[in-house]
């Protein structure tokens, strides 16, 4: 028995991640499922399909009537098993789609057992308490979570301060701080309080919490077509109808001038005409689609906003943490005159010795692989002076003499004295270049300055300039002032920047946008962010942030990494893309398909017609048949692709459309001729043609 | 094929695109309101209608104002042929029409079809030629470039309530583009020897000594507008091949001329409209590509001859010049077949039925993927952009952004509205083609046997439902069967696909204009017009397939063997 609760669950899904397609106990389960899907009720939801289906069940009662009247069936029994496995085909695409959603599922159901909830009798008084169960719990209840306790539900922090494991939603183990106030208030219902304890207001009723709605997104049980899938199943559904039309007057067409076609035989020319290959795929992919996000440990609310996140013309990423590096970090020592560079590494490195924060510790890593400087440990009897807000100095004082560091402004007047023009100039260059400047002193006398500036994170660069060329543009949100914010988007390669950005700021500029008919993705945690977040056509917000930041936004990032706004875009337009070409090479498919039918059906009535089947097919009936089973195995064939979707490449649209056009659409023209020319063959050579 | 013919055609196809550089944009203008040296007149029309230029309508009172001018054409010109007998300038004293014929021809005029299931030299008075057909043709084509226009307005911004305004734009295409080429070209005419005169007909005594009687009538101005218009309704029995409706190879030219230059100057009205001369460019290219290809296949067909006249000891250097004009020739016929059917004029100047197999696959085809290449004044171009939608729509996807057209987000309502337009050609081609190769009383009314047979009743309704209007002449057209089917299926390929156009245009109207970027799917460009095409022939002409796959492909197989029917 599996007595492990929360944390596997997220771990799970981790390990699924970039795992095999298809692996084995889904494929079983989805063969199954395959046929539980045939029921025509279902169905009718796909269009084409169930038209598919229709035809089947025709087909094989026109075979088991041939057979009971003594009549020759084996051409419509064949036909109708194909026309079978299409439908069957298509039904399992679906069923391992969902059956991948439905693993991780299994995994997160773990997680929402059933919780006994510490409700509060009385707002002010935490030791009065009754038990409740958490499927009992309103909204607005307030509830105690003590360590060793799960959280019940979702809910806000309105007291204390506890560390939390959330490992049952992220993956992550490494508990999080969670406190009322500020932008880390949100908790989550199934999640781990590993110590000390909050109060939470219920913000979820029972059945709907984030686990759950996660839940049934991966399982895809909530799932509801998205717009796009709409108008593309109209599409097909009115393609069917034109396919009928052709299909169905050939009756009267053909006994003009002969005997028109057997209902067999017009069965399978309308089912290889009728987009099968794409009906058959449609829901898998969107089913994969939203699979992949998860599997990226982004939820989406809706499909919709996956789509959108296709669609998005402007990216708006906060400079700290998504842009930069969270912190800024020693890059220089620039000296005064008549000091060298090394005198001020190492006085700096002194001065940072008992300075545990990132600048700091970034001040030691830089003087040791610049300067080779090796910072020696905190010799006894030393007086650490501590960083203040009111002094903005903090230093060292040892035997060897008193080393200083801090604002320069703060410590050139603490030396009682004005900073030569040399470390002006250096200051005001630091500056300008987006730098902080501190000043470092020892004995009181000013040696230089530290540079200290916002590293942008590797890579960043090369990935602006792909979203160029996807004809995304990105914006810089920042606190700095102008100059420096001008500064690092220039370093960083984004194409604007909004500087001394306020949460309205924001807002403006995403209408701003918006007005110009641009699409516009942000990511924001804080509460302050929820209005933009809302107002953005994409939203994602990140799991450690406010309740009112993931309610405004239309995705959760479990990772809270908000870099991955990006991959977002890519798994948006990736799904898009993925429907589109199939859409293509479906429709595409047909050209071939009338060259081995048409010359099949109407050769009895013209001989000479036998000139268009280029393909040499070797009788009416195994030209019929191939193309059947190439319209059937075409959709297994493709299921990998459906699930895994086309690779996108970050190249403008025409290249990307030149590209996609010359392998789906050309491609869809040319393999049928192949595949079913094989199959063809295949036939022959087992006797079956 | 000749290098002289090529040059021919090479020569009216470059005139058409030189002149309808400048009417594109004349017409752009006239849509602004912008062209006014007739103003006197467009106000004395408003105030006698009651009409507020200046109000703007949405798609359904554009498209309820524009149902209403049209019912009461029907109505009028109806009752016009039905009276004829009694009416003056009759110098033949030409009875009224039978009720069928009536309904069918006042359908067939008031749908720019102009499928004639009579002759006019044995058939109609002056009056009705001149003030019921000649008039029809001008508002009928006014129509299409009215609903056109309303259209390339939806485009041009975003959030638009109003597509402009019916009676303004109906009025002032008829004023300023329609009346004045008419006069332009019917001069023109003329000059080349086609007869203008309320005369009645010549007796005339032949050579033989026999009597012959010379039809004759107001004929140079309506053939104007019956090819500017898209109309194609000849005055004379048969049409431009007639000795005083196509006198030379320069008046066929001009004609050529007249019935492509505004469906390719609107492609570039488009362009002008939504201010991006780049996408009306690629619709022309489109249009042009498959006026090239159709009459390279006519061309080449007929240039190799009919097998068995050969066999027979026809010379092959001949061609097949049955049915043919020889002051025409073959290039300038097979253009004329390319540009008539892929016009939706339907005007001929050779015998479409006489056509080699392939040679008339060409006009069944044409006719059969839209009427949008370039299609009929107006017709064509709103017809091109529901393909451009799909084409979009399908491909679009592919650059990995959901699916949008100059701005314009193609959603389900869009591909609804758009999919039942396209769904009325094949219903009404194919349902009624099979019914009526089977119907004794319709089959009645084929002359071949055999695939040609078919041929012909394809033929008939492709041409009805497509708005064209020309003939596989072998097929007996007034009956009571064949004028009532072909008078509805020409009332669904106009008004039934029209209805789900305008609701595309109002829908899209609405919408926000979104900006462009590097990431939105280029329409303009070889790569898109490539894919235009092709969706074209995938999307609209798939389906018929099946249908030529027993009719003209047959007959080119059947035919090479030697056998006849």
């Amino acid at each position: 028995m599996d007595m492990t609760p929360a944390i596997p669950a997220g771990e799970a899904r981790r390990a699924t991640r970039g795992g095999a397609l298809l692996s084995g106990p889904i494929v079983r389960r989805a063969a199954l499922d395959a046929f539980a899907k045939l029921d025509p009720r279902r169905l009718v939801r796909n269009p084409v399909i169930f038209v598919t289906e229709v035809v089947a069940i025709l087909v094989t009662v026109l075979a088991v009537r041939a057979l009971a009247l003594g009549q020759p069936w084996s051409f419509q029994a064949g036909i109708a098993l194909w026309l079978w496995l299409t439908v069957l085909f298509a039904t399992f695409a679906e069923a391992v789609a969902e059956g991948r959603g439905r693993a991780q599922a299994e995994s997160l159901r773990r997680a929402r057992t059933e919780t006994r909830a510490k409700l509060l009798l009385r707002a002010d008084d935490r030791t009065l308490w009754q038990p409740r169960a958490a499927t009992k719990l309103r909204v607005g209840d307030l509830v105690l979570v003590e360590a060793g306790d799960l959280i019940p539900s979702d809910g806000e922090v309105v007291e204390g301060i506890a560390s939390v494991n959330e490992a049952a939603v992220t993956g992550e183990s490494a508990p999080v701080i969670r406190e009322s106030g500020g932008d880390r208030s949100a908790v989550t219902g199934g999640t781990l309080v590993v110590s000390d304890w909050i109060v939470a207001r219920i913000t979820a009723a029972p059945g709907s919490t984030f686990l759950d709605r996660m839940i049934s997104l991966v399982e895809g049980a909530s799932r509801q077509k998205t717009p796009n899938e709409i108008a593309l199943d109209i599409l097909l559904a009115g393609m069917t109808i034109i396919f009928l039309i052709a299909v169905a007057t050939l009756v009267g067409l053909a006994s003009w001038n002969g005997q028109p076609p057997s209902i067999a035989v017009l069965a399978a020319l309308l089912v290889t005409l009728i987009p099968t290959t794409i009906g058959g795929l449609l829901s898998a992919i969107g089913i994969a689609g939203m699979d992949r996000l998860v599997r990226f440990n982004v939820l989406a609310t809706s499909g919709r906003a996956v789509e959108a996140a296709g669609d998005v013309d402007v990216l708006l990423l906060d400079k700290t943490g998504t842009i930069t590096l969270g912190n800024r970090q020693a890059a220089g020592f620039i000296p005064v005159p008549g000091v060298t560079e090394r005198d001020v590494a190492e006085a700096a490195v002194l001065s940072s010795l008992a300075d545990e924060t990132p600048e700091g510790r970034s001040i030691l890593a830089f003087a040791k692989e610049r300067h080779g400087i090796e910072a020696p440990a905190l010799p006894d009897g030393a007086r650490v002076i501590p960083f203040t807000a009111q002094t903005r100095i903090s230093g060292l004082d040892l035997v060897q003499g008193s080393y200083r560091k801090g604002a320069v402004d703060a410590l050139v007047r603490s030396l009682g004295g004005e900073a030569p023009a040399a470390m002006r100039e250096a200051v005001d260059r630091i500056a300008r270049a987006g730098g902080t400047p501190l000043a470092v002193a020892k004995d009181g006398r000013l040696l230089g300055a530290i540079e200290l500036k916002d590293i942008v994170k590797t890579g960043m660069r090369a990935r602006f300039d792909a979203l160029r060329r996807m004809g995304i543009r990105t914006v810089m949100v920042t606190g700095d002032n102008r100059l420096t914010a001008a500064a690092i988007a220039a370093e960083a390669g984004v194409d604007d920047f909004i500087a001394e950005a306020t949460p309205e700021d924001k807002l403006a500029y995403i209408r701003r946008a918006q007005a110009e008919g641009r699409l516009v993705a942000m990511a924001g945690d804080g509460t302050n962010d929820a209005p933009a977040l809302a107002q953005a056509d994409v939203g994602l917000a990140m799991q450690t942030g406010t309740q009112a930041a993931r309610e405004a936004g239309n995705m959760v990032d479990l990772d809270s990494d908000p870099t991955k706004l990006i991959e977002v875009v890519e798994i948006g337009k990736q799904l898009l893309i993925t429907r589109g070409a199939l859409t293509t090479f479906s429709i595409a498919n047909d050209v071939a398909k009338y060259f081995a039918i048409l010359p099949a059906i109407f050769v009895a009535s013209y001989p000479e017609l036998g000139a268009l089947n280029v393909m040499a097919l070797a009788s009416p009936g195994s030209a019929i048949l191939s193309a059947v089973i190439f319209n059937a195995l075409i959709i297994v064939a493709l299921v990998p692709l459906a699930l895994r979707g086309v690779r996108y490449v970050p190249v403008g649209a025409a290249a990307l459309l030149r590209r996609n056009l010359l392998i789906y659409g050309l491609g869809g023209i040319v393999a049928p001729f192949i595949g079913i020319k094989l199959i063809d063959v295949i036939l022959v050579v087992l006797g079956l043609a | 094929m000749t290098l002289i013919g090529w040059a021919q055609i090479a020569l009216v196809l470059a005139a058409i695109v030189a002149a309808a550089i400048p009417l594109a944009r004349y017409i752009a203008a006239v849509a602004a309101g912008r062209i006014t040296f007739l103003a006197p007149v467009e106000r004395a029309i408003y105030a006698a209608g009651g009409i507020d230029p200046a109000r703007g309508m949405g798609w359904k009172g554009y498209t309820l104002a524009m149902l209403a001018a049209n019912l009461a054409g029907f109505l009028l010109l109806y009752a016009l042929l039905r009276l004829q007998g009694v009416l003056p300038l009759n110098p033949q004293g030409f009875d009224g029409l039978s009720p069928w014929l009536a309904f069918n021809t006042a359908i067939s005029f008031v749908t720019n079809t102009n499928w004639q299931a009579y002759s006019g030299e044995a058939a109609m008075s002056y009056l009705s030629q001149m003030a019921g057909l000649s008039v029809q043709n001008f508002l009928s084509a006014a129509t299409g470039i009215a609903l056109a226009l309303a259209l390339c307005r939806a485009f041009a911004g975003g959030g638009l309530k109003g597509l402009g305004n019916f009676w303004a734009d109906f009025v002032r295409v008829n004023l300023y583009v329609l009346v004045p080429l008419a006069v332009i070209v019917g001069l023109a005419f003329v000059a080349l020897g086609m007869p203008q005169t309320l005369a009645s007909y010549v007796e005339a005594t032949t050579l033989e000594g026999g009597t012959q009687t010379i039809p004759l009538g107001p004929a140079a101005f309506q053939i104007a507008i019956k090819h500017l218009g898209t109309n194609g309704g000849g005055f004379f029995g048969v049409n431009a091949a007639h000795p005083f409706e196509g006198p030379s190879a320069l008046a066929t030219s001009l004609q050529i001329w007249s019935h492509q230059v505004i469906p390719f100057a609107l492609a570039l009205t488009f362009g002008h409209i939504v201010r991006d001369i780049r996408q009306g460019w690629a619709l022309l290219a489109v249009m042009l590509a498959f006026v090239v290809a159709g009459t390279w296949i006519v061309y080449a067909a007929e240039a190799a001859g009919n097998p068995l006249h050969i066999a027979a000891g026809v010379d092959p250097a001949q061609g097949n010049m049955e049915g043919k004009e020889v002051r025409f020739g073959l290039a300038l016929g097979a253009l004329f077949v390319a540009t008539t059917t892929g016009a939706s004029c339907g005007a001929v100047n050779l015998m479409h039925d006489s056509l080699m197999p392939l040679g008339g696959l060409v006009p069944l085809f044409l006719i059969q993927l839209g009427e949008v290449l370039p299609g009929g004044v107006g017709s064509g171009l709103y017809g091109m952009i529901v393909f451009v939608l799909l084409a979009v729509f399908v491909a679009g996807l592919m650059v990995g952004r959901t699916p949008e057209y100059l701005g314009k987000k193609v959603q389900a309502r869009e591909i609804k509205l758009a999919m039942l337009a396209v769904l009325v050609l094949p219903a009404a081609i194919l349902g009624f083609t099979a019914v009526s190769v089977v119907l004794p009383v319709a089959t009645a009314s084929i002359q071949d046997k055999g695939p040609h047979g078919l041929s012909e009743m394809l033929y008939a309704y492709t041409s009805a439902a497509g708005n064209n209007g020309s003939a596989f002449g072998g097929l007996t057209a007034d009956t009571p069967w064949m004028n009532t089917t072909l008078g509805i299926a020409m009332a669904l390929g106009r008004f039934a696909y029209i209805v789900p156009m305008m609701a595309i245009a109002g829908s899209i109207a609405a919408k926000p204009k979104l900006a462009a970027s590097t990431g939105t799917f280029p329409t303009h460009g070889p790569l898109f017009v490539g894919l235009l095409a092709g969706v074209i022939l995938i999307l609209g002409g798939l389906q018929f397939m099946p249908a030529l796959a027993l009719g003209p492909v047959a007959e080119h197989f059947v035919l090479a063997a030697g056998k006849t029917f």
